[in-house]
Parts: structure tokens; C-alpha cells; sequence
């Protein structure tokens, strides 16, 4: 019921930025001795700021969650569906923050900013982050705003793997957790696909080992390949076959007929690959699903995760969809058995939807109403 | 239909660890989180059940008892493992009773009786599948597939080797409570088992 899905909206929003420079040690022994941050925030910090929601972006994500910066633009931000005034994450009640994760390429340090010891950008050499890099970055930020406890730390996707380092780093800066179509780690599948990915834009003449902005040239192709292998992979068959099935695009099959036939998805991924490699960095697309790959809640905890939930104080939510194959329930299942092995307080709902791993951005009436009510739910 | 809450308040140890199985819109176990503070989960299939969980904060877990297994659930990880109402519903009631004895260190069990005389008289007067207000389905629509009495039930704990510590027969009205002391087979419309 698409329809009934609150509108409310932040309205215009203004990103801001913040400079730190206190050095952040990074989990590969690196140091970033000074980095950028910018994030929006939507909704209003209360006197006791009890009531701050930190958003956690995933792979493809950015500090512009909704809202949007000029009347103009187009759409809104990323999350716009469940981020504002009555919608799930209501702006009305709460204090909502979100950033652009350092690696990123929207603004805050990454491998398109400059290298203050080279004079050069960072390109190929910026450190190679992992999850709890971002969360230990993001505390830093939420010391900036002056929040010592999030009332909740949301993610989706990598966002979620977030969150949940989140509740095992600083147990005490968060009173909930909401992991949304996400993974304790991921599968040798989806390192596969990350990695045809990765291999698609390294592949390209124009990639120069990660150099590109050096030889002022930009991988676009295989950036655009690598999108359009994580696109096929955010989508359900199903869905994929009710939206495009076998439309044809141009052409068609009538005998003697020499030119070229063309299907609808076809085109389709064909725009999303060169739409998104025309906004996004290469050297960014690798970093982050380096980070995917890489992360394993458990690793430091003998791979036993209720030994790692063991760590955390807050109370969670884990939410799947029933088409997403890439972060399948199954894998939900699994944070939620952890978290009952733990004996950590949790709740669960898988979310029937055709969207895939996108369903987690896409308006639907159950999701709405379990994050709604859950957050609702929320003190502060 | 609530009466049967404040038994398993009574026999729910405070502080106590307990799993709810088909836990409803949560009630149950709010109630024994505020009056006892003890600690529970959930698990519930539909969908408008589990969102009233989630508004009185309760923990739920979307769980389908009939074809998603409980493995993940250690042995005696809980101390009580309830089912209220649920057991007649299960596809394999029998398995979902070990699987609850083997998760909770106790068990409390509600069942409707089909045994109830209204149960008896409708089907021998009318040759038809007792519908009354207790069980107001058809036998085609009915959600409740595995009908027993009380001694159908205790039948079966005898045969698995289950020790039932307590039972409860509840009952509507005073010609019921009157009668259930003396045929609680024959009056009682709901039991409440206390298992371990």
C-alpha cells in the first residue's frame, strides 16, 4: 500500500561539514592524522540529547538520507522514505544524524581528497578502512554534537554491519540497534560478486592502478560494469521479471529483421551503471566493498557472535526481506539466534517484498509500520 | 479468556527466563516482565500480532512454528517455556511438546478441552463438529487441527514420560466449576498444565 506511506518531509536540508584533528588510529595500523566529516542532521536535539538517532549509510550511501537541498532537485535523499516528520523514523521526536563515511567520495576524507603529506589526492593509497573505523569516527562526530548516547543506531546493508560494531565498541552509547537486510559477515558469494565487481573497474584502461585522477582520466566504464553487477544483485528475479520481464527496448524478432533487439533491463542497468559511475569514485567502490568483505563481527571474539553480542547493553531490532537474496533472511536469523544465545533482548520481522535488497530503501506498509512501532516504542 | 494469565503468573519464577510460544499480541508476557520482571521472547507468525508485540515492547520473534525449527534454541536455555492456546494448532503438536521440554528447565501448556460436555452433546445430538462460542469455527476454516481432551493429552505425557507437576482446569461458569471437581473431562473448558 505504497499510497498510505507518510509523506511528511524535512524539507531543504543543508549539509555541514566538521574538521578533525585528532588523529584516528584505523584498525589496518594506519593513522588519519586529519579528516574531514559531513553530515546532515534532521529534527531538533532535546535539552538532555536523549533523543539522537545516528544513520549508518551503506555501500553506495552518503550523509544525504532526506530531505532535499534545493526545491529543484529531482529526488530526495536516500532514505527519505522513513526519514522525517510521521514517517519511522520521525523527525518530530527525533534528533537524526547522518554522515558521509570517511573513504567516502561526498565530502568527507577519502580517496578523492587531498593528501596533506603528498599535496597529491589520495587515489589508490587512502587507507583501506574497516567497519569499526567508520563507528570509531562516527563517535568522534557524536562527541562533536555533543551526544553521549544514541538513543539508536540504524543501518541497513553495510549500514547494519555498522550498527552492530556500534553495540559491541561502545555498549554504553546506544540504548538500540536496528539492522535492517543485513549480515554477521558475508557469504563467498557475495565476495564473489564484490569482487567481479572490483576487477571490472581495476580491468579498465583508464583505472591506472587506482591513479586515475593523476592521468586525469576516470575508470567510468568498468565503474559503471561494477554498478551494474551490484544492481542485478540488490534485485529480486521476481521482481526484476514483473518490472522489465522480456519488454523489448527497440527492435523486434519479425523474420528478416537484421537490426539489433534490445530488452528493457538491458537499458535499464545500462542507465544505472552510467548514472552512478557519473557521481561516484572508483578508488570509493573498492574501499567500501573491501569493508564489506572484510568485516566478521565475531573474528575477535573465537567466530562465536553471542560471544561478541555478549558485549552489547542494547536492545535490538533485525529486519529482513523475504526477496533479498544477497542479505537473505537466513542471514538475519542468524544475529537474531546470536542474540537469543547472548541473551540479549531482540526482536524480529522478515518483510514480505518482490524489491530485494533494495526493500530496505522501498516504501512498503508492514516495514513501515514495524520500524515505526519500534521506534515509537523508543524512550527519550 | 484471560483468566488462565494469573496461573501462569503464579508458577512463572520472578526474574525467571521465559520463552513464549505463539505469544500472541504479547500480554502474557508483558504482564510477567512489569508484575515479575522476568525476561522473555516471543515467537509469533502473524504479522498484526507481532506488531502489537513490538508497541508494548515486547521481544518477538517472527517464527513459524510449523516448519522453522527451534535448534537454535540451547537445551534448558529457559526456565519456562509457555504455550497458551497454540498447542491445538500445531501441525506436530507432539514435537513442538519435546522441543518445548527440552528448551525450558518447565513447561506450562493451555488447551481448549474438546472433551467439554457443550463439545460432547453438539456432536451426539447433531452428528456435526462442535461449533459454540469457545470454538466458533467450521471444520474446514478451523486454525485449531489437533483437537484433544484432557486425557488425550495426559495420555500422551504418560507415554513420553512427562511429569506433569501441576494442572489447572478453568471454567466458565459455576455449574462448570461446580462439576469440574468431581469430571474435569466432562466440565473443564480449559486446562492449564504445568510440565516438566
Amino acid at each position: 500500500m505504497p499510497h498510505s506511506h507518510p509523506t511528511g518531509s524535512v524539507g531543504i536540508v543543508t549539509p555541514s561539514t566538521q574538521r578533525f584533528t585528532d588523529p584516528l588510529i584505523l584498525a589496518n595500523g594506519d593513522v588519519l592524522e586529519e579528516y574531514d566529516l559531513v553530515y546532515e542532521t534532521y529534527g531538533t536535539l532535546n535539552q538532555s540529547a536523549s533523543n539522537a538517532v545516528l544513520i549508518c549509510h551503506a555501500l553506495s550511501g552518503h550523509h544525504h538520507a532526506a530531505g532535499k537541498h534545493s526545491p529543484d532537485d529531482r529526488k530526495p535523499g536516500w532514505w527519505d522514505n522513513y526519514i522525517g516528520p510521521g514517517k519511522a523514523i520521525d523527525t518530530d521526536r527525533f534528533f537524526v544524524v547522518s554522515l558521509n563515511n570517511l573513504g567516502g567520495c561526498h565530502g568527507s576524507t577519502g580517496p578523492v581528497s587531498i593528501n596533506p603529506k603528498t599535496g597529491k589526492a589520495w587515489g589508490a593509497t587512502f587507507p583501506r578502512l574497516r567497519v569499526r573505523d567508520w563507528v570509531h569516527s562516527q563517535a568522534k562526530l557524536a562527541d562533536h554534537l555533543g551526544i553521549d548516547t544514541w538513543a539508536a543506531v540504524i543501518g541497513g546493508s553495510l549500514g547494519g554491519m555498522q550498527a552492530m560494531r556500534w553495540s559491541l565498541e561502545y555498549p554504553d552509547r546506544l540504548r538500540h540497534c536496528a539492522v535492517i537486510a543485513s549480515a554477521m559477515k558475508l557469504s563467498a558469494q557475495n565476495i564473489a560478486f564484490n569482487e567481479t565487481a572490483r576487477q571490472a573497474i581495476m580491468s579498465d584502461p583508464d583505472f591506472h592502478d587506482g591513479d586515475y585522477l593523476e592521468f586525469d582520466t576516470y575508470p567510468k566504464h568498468g565503474l559503471s560494469i561494477a554498478r551494474m553487477i551490484g544492481h542485478i544483485t540488490y534485485l529480486s528475479g521476481d521482481g526484476m521479471g514483473e518490472k522489465f520481464g522480456r519488454e523489448l527496448r527497440k527492435g523486434n524478432f519479425n523474420l528478416g529483421e537484421r537490426d539489433l533487439v534490445e530488452f528493457e533491463i538491458e537499458s535499464y542497468l545500462r542507465y544505472q551503471g552510467e548514472r552512478f559511475s557519473g557521481t561516484f569514485d572508483a578508488n570509493t567502490y573498492i574501499l567500501m566493498t573491501r569493508a564489506l568483505d572484510y568485516f566478521d563481527l565475531s573474528r575477535e571474539y573465537g567466530n562465536d557472535p553471542s560471544q561478541a553480542f555478549a558485549q552489547s547493553k542494547c536492545k535490538f531490532l533485525v529486519l529482513s526481506f523475504s526477496s533479498d537474496w544477497r542479505f537473505s533472511p537466513q542471514r538475519s536469523k542468524e544475529i537474531v539466534d546470536a542474540l537469543i544465545a547472548a541473551r540479549k533482548p531482540v526482536t524480529y520481522a522478515e518483510i514480505e517484498s518482490s524489491h530485494g535488497h533494495d526493500a530496505f530503501l522501498v516504501p512498503n506498509a508492514r516495514y513501515h509500520d514495524v520500524f515505526s512501532r519500534y521506534m515509537q516504542q523508543i524512550t527519550i | 479468556m484471560r483468566i488462565d494469565l494469573d496461573v501462569i503468573s503464579q508458577w512463572v519464577t520472578p526474574s525467571s527466563r521465559v520463552l513464549d510460544l505463539a505469544c500472541g499480541d504479547g500480554t502474557l508476557l508483558s504482564r510477567l516482565a512489569s508484575d515479575k520482571s522476568v525476561f522473555g521472547y516471543g515467537l509469533e507468525i502473524d504479522s498484526n500480532h507481532i506488531s502489537d508485540c513490538i508497541s508494548k515492547g515486547v521481544n518477538v520473534i517472527e517464527h513459524n512454528l510449523d516448519t522453522d525449527s527451534l535448534d537454535t534454541f540451547g537445551d534448558a536455555s529457559f526456565d519456562t517455556v509457555i504455550m497458551t492456546q497454540a498447542l491445538q494448532t500445531m501441525r506436530y503438536p507432539d514435537k513442538v511438546l519435546e522441543e518445548m521440554l527440552r528448551i525450558g528447565k518447565e513447561c506450562i501448556v493451555t488447551f481448549p478441552n474438546f472433551g467439554h460436555w457443550k463439545a460432547r452433546i453438539y456432536l451426539a445430538l447433531n452428528g456435526r463438529m462442535p461449533v459454540s462460542d469457545i470454538l466458533p469455527y467450521e471444520w474446514y476454516d478451523t486454525p485449531n487441527i489437533h483437537f484433544c481432551t484432557f486425557k488425550d493429552f495426559e495420555f500422551l505425557c504418560k507415554q513420553r514420560g512427562i511429569t506433569v507437576k501441576h494442572r489447572q482446569v478453568v471454567t466458565e461458569n459455576s455449574i462448570d466449576k461446580t462439576g469440574a471437581k468431581f469430571l474435569p473431562n466432562f466440565f473443564g473448558e480449559t486446562a492449564i498444565y504445568h510440565l516438566s
